[in-house]
C-alpha cells in the first residue's frame, strides 16, 4: 500500500514549548489512521502539520519534513494555500460559516477559485452532500443558514464543505466531541464510506471509536510517537508496554 | 410580569426597609433619563412653536434663511449636514475598516496594542483643536494642493466649481472623516477581534489566502458590529459642532459644489444663537428639533438594520 503523508523528523513548536518531537510516520492511502494519545500530547498539533495549519498560530514554527506524495509541503516552492487545498481539514468544533447559507458553506471553497457556474456549483452542492450522509436531511432547506441545523448536521455540514474542494486527503480533528452518539455513528459511518476515495487522519480521544473504524491506529504520548501500527494488533497485542497501559486504562 | 412570577417570587421574600429605599433610589435615577428627554423635546416643541405655527411644514423645504426679512428655512442646513456626513463616511469607513483590519488580523502583537490606544486616544481629542488644526494646518494644504488638483481632474463635474478657498464643505467633510475614524475603527476593531478563531480557522483549511479569510470570515461574521461602529460614526459626524462651525464658512445656501462655503444645522445654531431673537431664535431651536429627530431617525434606523443582520449570527457575534 502507499503512503500518501509521510512525515519525516518532524518536530514543532508553540513559542518554546517543544509539542512534536521527531516524528516519523507514514499514513497509508486510501485507509482510516487514527491517532490516539492523552489530551495535550500533541495529536491535534500533529495533524496540523499535515496541512500547515499549525504554522497560523501565533509563535507556531515546524521543523523537520511532510511529504505528500513525495513531495515535501514545507519546501519554498509549495504554497500553503495549494496544499490545504490539497489536504482538507474538519475542526472538533462544528464550524459553518454562520452568515452562509448552507449551499454557501458547501461551495465557499470553489468560490475561492473562482467557480462561478452554477450548474456546476449545484452538482458539487448535491454530490457533497450526499457524500457526507447530509442530502437528505437538507435537500429542502438549502437557503438556510448555515448554523440553523443541529450540532451533528453542522459538523457533516462541515466534511461537505471540506470535500466540496475535492482534497486528496481529510483530517478530522476529534470530529465527534461535541456530538451526541447518534451524530457520532452517523460520522462514523460516512469515514467508512469515503474511505475508498480519500486519505483519512482521525485524531480521537475515543478508544471505542479508533478500534471501530481505523485501519491503523497510532499511540502518541508527550509529544512522541510510541506505537504505529494495524489497529487489530495495536488493541489486542501492543508491542509497548505503554500503549497497553493506556488502552486499557491503566494509566498514569 | 405574570410569566416570570413564579421563579421570581420565590426567590424574592418580601423587602422592608434599606431594600426597599435601594430599589426605588435606583429606579429613580432611571427614570430621570426617561424625565430628561422628555423635558428636552418638550422645551424645544414649545419654543420652536413661533416659528412651528409661521412656516408649518415649508420649514423643512424653504431654502431661505433671511434674519433681516424674518423669512426662516431649514431646507440649506439639512442639505449642508447631509453633504458634510455623506463625505465624512465615505472617506471615513473605507479608512476606519482598513484600521481594523490591520489591528485585528495582521499587526504583530507589540504594535497591537500600543497603536489601538492611539487610535482610541484621537477620539479624545476634544473637538475645538481638531477645529483648530484644521484652520491652519489642513486648510493651507486643502487650498494650495488638495483642492486644485480636484478642481483640474473633476472640474467639470457639478461637485468642484468655483475658486478653492479651503474653509467649505470639503474641508468640513474631510476633517469630520478624521473625527469618525476613530470611533469606527476601534468598535468594528473590537467586533473583528470578537469572530471565533475557528472562523479564521475554517477558510483557511479550504484554501483561503490572508485577504480571503479576512473577508470571508472575519468581515461577514463581525458585519452587524462594523455596521453598528459605522452608524456610531454616523452620528457624531450629524451632530458635530465646533469643528465644523470653524471650517464649512458659514453660508446660508444650498450650492452642490464641494469648494463653496456651507452650513451645517448644528454649525448655523452655534453662530447665531448669541444674537438671535424673537422669531429667529424660535425658528433656531425647531431647527435644533430637526437635528435631534435626524440624529433619533439615524439611530433607530441603525439598530433595525443592526437587528436584522444579527438574525443568522451567534449571541457572541455582536460586539456591539
Amino acid at each position: 500500500m502507499d503512503d500518501k503523508i509521510v512525515t519525516q523528523g518532524l518536530n514543532a513548536y508553540f513559542g518554546d514549548v517543544h509539542a512534536i518531537k521527531g516524528i516519523d510516520i507514514h499514513i497509508p492511502s486510501n485507509a482510516i489512521t487514527a491517532i490516539i494519545g492523552p489530551s495535550g500530547c500533541g495529536k491535534s498539533t500533529l495533524i496540523r502539520c499535515m496541512n500547515r495549519m499549525h504554522e497560523v498560530m501565533r509563535g507556531a514554527r515546524v521543523t523537520g519534513k511532510v511529504l505528500l506524495d513525495g513531495q515535501d509541503i514545507y519546501s519554498s516552492q509549495m504554497d500553503p494555500v495549494l496544499v490545504r487545498t490539497k489536504v482538507g481539514m474538519v475542526f472538533q468544533k462544528p464550524n459553518p460559516f454562520p452568515t452562509m447559507s448552507i449551499y454557501d458553506n458547501v461551495v465557499a471553497g470553489m468560490r475561492l477559485n473562482g467557480e462561478r457556474n452554477w450548474r456546476k456549483l449545484d452538482a458539487v452542492v448535491e454530490r457533497s452532500l450526499k457524500l457526507a450522509a447530509l442530502w437528505d436531511e437538507v435537500k429542502h432547506q438549502l437557503d438556510a443558514s448555515g448554523v440553523s441545523i443541529s450540532g451533528g448536521q453542522q459538523q457533516r455540514l462541515c466534511i461537505a464543505r471540506a470535500l466540496a474542494v475535492e482534497p486528496e486527503a481529510l483530517l478530522l480533528d476529534e470530529p465527534c466531541s461535541a456530538l451526541d452518539p447518534i451524530a457520532t455513528a452517523k460520522i462514523e459511518d460516512l469515514l467508512f464510506d469515503l474511505k475508498d476515495k480519500y486519505t483519512i487522519v482521525i485524531v480521537t480521544h475515543n478508544m471505542q471509536q479508533a478500534a471501530r473504524v481505523a485501519d491503523f491506529t497510532a499511540f502518541m504520548y508527550l509529544g512522541e510517537l510510541v506505537e504505529f501500527g494495524v489497529t487489530k494488533k495495536v488493541f489486542e497485542n501492543p508491542d509497548k508496554e505503554l500503549t497497553e497501559k493506556y488502552i486499557t486504562g491503566r494509566f498514569g | 410580569m405574570a410569566k416570570r412570577k413564579g421563579l421570581r417570587s420565590r426567590r424574592r421574600p418580601p423587602r422592608f426597609g434599606g431594600d426597599l429605599v435601594f430599589e426605588y433610589s435606583v429606579m429613580g435615577a432611571a427614570t430621570l433619563t426617561l424625565a430628561l428627554v422628555w423635558l428636552l423635546v418638550v422645551r424645544m416643541v414649545f419654543d420652536s412653536q413661533a416659528s412651528i405655527e409661521r412656516f408649518g411644514f415649508g420649514f423643512l423645504s424653504g431654502g431661505v434663511w433671511d434674519p433681516n426679512r424674518d423669512v426662516y428655512g431649514a431646507l440649506p442646513f439639512i442639505f449642508g449636514t447631509l453633504l458634510t456626513t455623506g463625505i465624512a463616511v465615505l472617506i471615513g469607513v473605507p479608512l476606519s475598516i482598513g484600521i481594523a483590519v490591520y489591528l485585528s488580523e495582521l499587526a504583530p502583537p507589540w504594535l497591537r496594542g500600543p497603536l489601538s490606544s492611539v487610535v482610541e486616544l484621537l477620539a479624545a481629542v476634544p473637538s475645538v483643536i481638531y477645529g483648530l488644526w484644521a484652520m491652519y494646518t489642513l486648510r493651507p494644504v486643502m487650498v494650495n494642493s488638495v483642492e486644485p488638483f480636484l478642481k483640474s481632474l473633476l472640474g467639470w463635474t457639478p461637485l468642484f466649481q468655483g475658486d478653492p478657498v479651503g474653509l467649505d464643505k470639503f474641508t468640513a467633510g474631510i476633517i469630520l472623516a478624521i473625527m469618525i475614524i476613530p470611533t469606527i475603527a476601534s468598535v468594528s476593531k473590537e467586533a473583528m477581534m470578537a469572530v471565533p478563531e475557528s472562523q479564521r480557522e475554517a477558510a483557511l483549511s479550504l484554501g483561503a489566502t490572508r485577504y480571503e479569510t479576512t473577508r470571508m470570515a472575519v468581515l461577514s461574521y463581525a458585519r452587524s458590529g462594523i455596521f453598528g461602529a459605522c452608524i456610531l460614526g454616523l452620528g457624531r459626524a450629524v451632530g458635530e459642532t465646533m469643528a465644523v462651525t470653524m471650517t464649512i464658512g458659514n453660508a446660508n445656501k444650498i450650492s452642490w459644489s464641494l469648494l463653496d462655503p456651507g452650513q451645517t444645522m448644528a454649525s448655523l445654531i452655534a453662530n447665531n444663537w448669541g444674537e438671535a431673537q424673537g422669531l429667529q431664535l424660535s425658528a433656531l431651536i425647531e431647527v435644533g428639533l430637526v437635528l435631534f429627530a435626524v440624529a433619533l431617525a439615524v439611530n433607530i434606523f441603525a439598530r433595525l438594520m443592526v437587528g436584522r443582520f444579527m438574525k443568522n449570527i451567534p449571541a457572541t457575534g455582536g460586539g456591539l
